[in-house]
């Protein structure tokens, strides 16, 4: 492996992580995608198909967005720490999930199948696959926890306008993980006409290493955009992990500088020693879960464990196996935050800057305020003496997350909390 | 029963449940029976008693399933079973002790266990096969493993020699058949269809090619599961296949949604009685030439258990 940078690592494996822990029946439509996929990545006209809709559809490149009324929060008062933005939340669909959609959809076109088949935890992934779906005329399915679909009614809404069938999964913990298997059980009965719009950069190969490349665009973007901006690469890359797509997207730019930091900020829910949370590096073990092996919450038994994040979008118990294996070779390092930093991050950067964050994002967001609040105490600065450069990927926008927000915050007081309620009803929150 | 312990005809492999299918195939011209029922519903010690109420009422084999949160391959039925044993406290080991008076209670009959990777992973491949061979347990059924990613299994069930059953489905190419077939010890599981597992009204018409296609890529034992619930669709299977593998069905009569008092269950049990010696008649029909009277048939044990 000495000789691949570490940027274009193909699957099965990443070190010791990845695979194909499925079902037989799984592995021919496997091999048809990786096929597929490899000769896409070889014809220009898919790449220039791609392109297109990147900048007509999603609105590409996404804007890069320095934040100094944020900064000054991160121990970059005296202009020590310049933080940026990678604005994936302003992407199409609201966030990063776009990318690989888009990706996989062409290649379902390459394909002829008809159907797509997709899971969401938050509604963002599943967004995004039936706005996809609806562009390029394909049948949809999406499978959500029952209790995902309370959560998130607005955007169980938003897919059903986008022609999407949405099928709320009542079995197990009704959440992502379960949809996931229902998703997994749908392709295999219909794997023929069907192809599983998988959402991160998790499940069985070629999944892991497909998604990273349809979302490699975020760090390559972000990787020209500062060099024009600041005339260097930065110092310090932070994004939250859930699968950890968005983050595997800007990390990969910057895996082969080894003057580049990578941070990832996983959720920490109520605190690891709670046992709620969704911190599969400090509170996981070596496990296979859906296709792929990997970090995992797991009980002695190996039994699943459930997982709890305030963020609908890092509540899985499982993480992308480039992920395990970046953090085992030391290249980049991952840490909890919790629910509660994560949300004063999601508010401190609403008031300083106008942009309200998907909490998912947020955590990158607290990751961020602790790097640059420990650059500060310790003196540490860029090369020569120059700011601290920290990019931050903010993977997708807050609209889905205002009645959470609203709650946590008791924003509203007096008749308002009433209305806040009803909202919350109306959500399907309460 | 002495001669149900040793083949009479038809070379050792050192497996168990290739054994008993040879034996079967030569002295009976019949497919074996495999039961599937999982560790721990309702409860450890009653899913004992289930198992022994397949293996009195014409079940060859037994699939002892370990409930598992995340089983992908299972429909409805089973998934249901899987959660209530794992909410009634079900643990891996387990399966160790159920296996250990399984083949107290009948040696003859072999006992493989069906798991999802995750939960042998995390006890360790080889302390699995050690205890489970300690245990007099046959082998491993593998839902979610394929041999490309099963170096470790094959490695530890080679030392403590167990039987690995990997699964070909329809989708399987040539090239997987004779990959799956040429690393399998004890027999082939052949998916009869593009699915999970379940009662359905029809088995896959896939089915007997997939069996043809399976030997020819050199595997000498197929057996075929998914959506087999009757005793006619087990005669059907059972005419061209070396094993009818049947989980749904027997999981069904047990279902329920809270703890049943005794008299209750023993009416599950009767129920699942009636299920299994409608399935044994199944494969005892299923072949023209096959004897009228099997020394073993199920019929002859009719209402007799309870």
């Amino acid at each position: 492996m000495s000789d691949v940078k570490l940027s274009d690592v193909s699957g099965p494996y990443f070190g010791q992580y990845g695979g194909r822990f499925v079902p037989e029946a799984l592995i021919a439509a496997l091999e048809e995608l990786d096929t597929e996929f490899r000769k896409a990545a070889d014809d220009p006209q898919f790449a220039a198909e791609l392109q297109r809709l990147h900048r007509e559809y999603t609105g590409r490149p996404s804007p890069l967005t320095e934040v100094p009324r944020f900064a000054a929060h991160a121990g970059g008062e005296q202009g020590g720490v310049r933080v940026f933005l990678k604005r994936e939340d302003l992407n199409h669909t609201g966030s990063h999930k776009i990318n690989n959609v888009l990706g996989q959809a062409l290649l379902v076109k390459r394909m002829g199948k008809k159907r797509l088949i997709a899971e969401t935890g938050a509604g963002q992934h599943g967004v995004a696959t039936a706005t996809a779906a609806a562009l390029m005329d394909l049948e949809c399915v999406i499978y959500m926890g029952e209790e995902d679909t309370r959560r998130q009614a607005l955007n169980v809404a938003r897919m059903r306008l986008l022609g999407a069938e949405v099928v709320p999964v009542k079995i197990g913990s009704r959440t992502l993980k379960d949809a996931i298997n229902e998703a997994l059980r749908d392709w295999v009965a219909n794997v023929e006409t069907t192809h599983y719009l998988l959402g991160t950069v998790t499940g069985p190969h070629p999944f892991p290493e497909m998604v990273r490349q349809f979302h490699r665009i975020i760090g390559e973007e972000a990787r020209e955009q500062m060099l024009e901006r600041t005339g260097r690469l930065p110092d310090v890359v932070a994004a939250c992990v859930g699968g950890g797509s968005n983050a595997l997207g800007i990390f990969n730019a910057f895996l082969d500088e080894k003057s580049v930091e990578l941070r990832g900020f996983e959720a920490g829910g109520e605190g690891i020693e709670s046992g709620r949370h969704a911190a599969r590096f400090s509170g996981g073990a070596l496990g296979v879960l859906h296709g792929a092996r990997s970090y995992l919450l797991q009980d002695d038994d190996g039994q699943t464990l459930p997982s709890h994040s305030v963020s609908a979008g890092l509540d899985y118990p499982s993480v992308g196996p480039a992920h395990a294996w970046l953090h085992d070779l030391g290249r980049a390092t991952y840490e909890p935050v919790t629910d509660d930093e994560a949300m004063e991050a999601f508010r401190l950067l609403c008031r300083t800057e106008g942009i309200i964050p998907a909490i998912e994002s947020a955590h990158a967001l607290a990751g961020a305020l602790r790097i640059g609040q420990a650059a500060a105490a310790e003196g540490r600065t860029g090369p020569d003496g120059q700011p601290l450069l920290l990019l931050v990927n903010l993977s997708g926008r807050g609209d889905k997350d205002v009645a959470t927000a609203a709650r946590w915050f008791g924003l509203l007081d007096g008749a308002d909390n009433v209305a806040a309620e009803e909202l919350e009803r109306q959500e399907g929150r309460g | 029963m002495s001669t149900l312990t040793e083949p009479a005809t038809g070379p050792h492999t050192g497996s168990r449940s290739a054994d008993l299918i040879t034996r079967l195939r030569e002295q009976e011209n019949r497919a074996a029976l495999v039961g599937y029922l999982p560790v721990g519903y309702p409860t450890v010690d009653r899913s004992i008693e289930a198992l022994k109420t397949l293996v009195d009422h014409g079940v060859d084999l037994i699939e002892l399933g370990i409930p598992y949160t995340d089983p992908v391959l299972d429909g409805p039925v089973i998934q249901a079973a899987a959660q209530g044993a794992l909410d009634a406290g079900a643990r891996v080991r387990d399966v160790f002790r159920v296996v250990r008076e399984l083949n107290d209670y009948a040696p003859h009959v072999p006992v493989l266990v069906m798991t999802y990777w995750n939960p042998v992973l995390k006890y360790g491949p080889d302390a699995f096969a050690r205890d489970l061979a300690a245990a007099g347990g046959a082998g491993l059924i593998t839902p979610d493993l394929i041999p490309d990613e099963g170096a470790d299994w094959i490695e530890a069930s080679e030392r403590h020699g167990l039987d690995r059953v990997f699964l070909v489905a329809p989708s399987s190419t040539p090239e997987r058949l004779r990959l799956t077939a040429g690393q399998s010890r004890g027999f082939v599981y052949a998916a009869s269809l593009m699915g999970v597992t379940g009662v359905r009204n029809e088995v896959g018409s896939r089915a007997e090619q997939l069996v043809a296609d399976t030997r020819a890529a050199g595997a000498p034992n197929v057996c075929v599961g998914l959506g087999v619930a009757t005793g006619a669709q087990a005669a059907e299977v059972g005419r061209f296949a070396d094993g009818v593998i049947v989980g749904s069905a027997l999981v069904r009569p047990l279902l329920s949604d809270g703890p049943l008092p005794d008299d209750e269950w023993a009416v599950r049990l009767t129920n699942l009685a009636e299920v299994t010696e409608d399935l044994a008649a199944g494969v005892r029909s299923a072949r023209a030439s096959a004897p009228a009277d099997t020394p073993a048939g199920a019929k002859t044990t009719s209402g007799e258990a309870l």
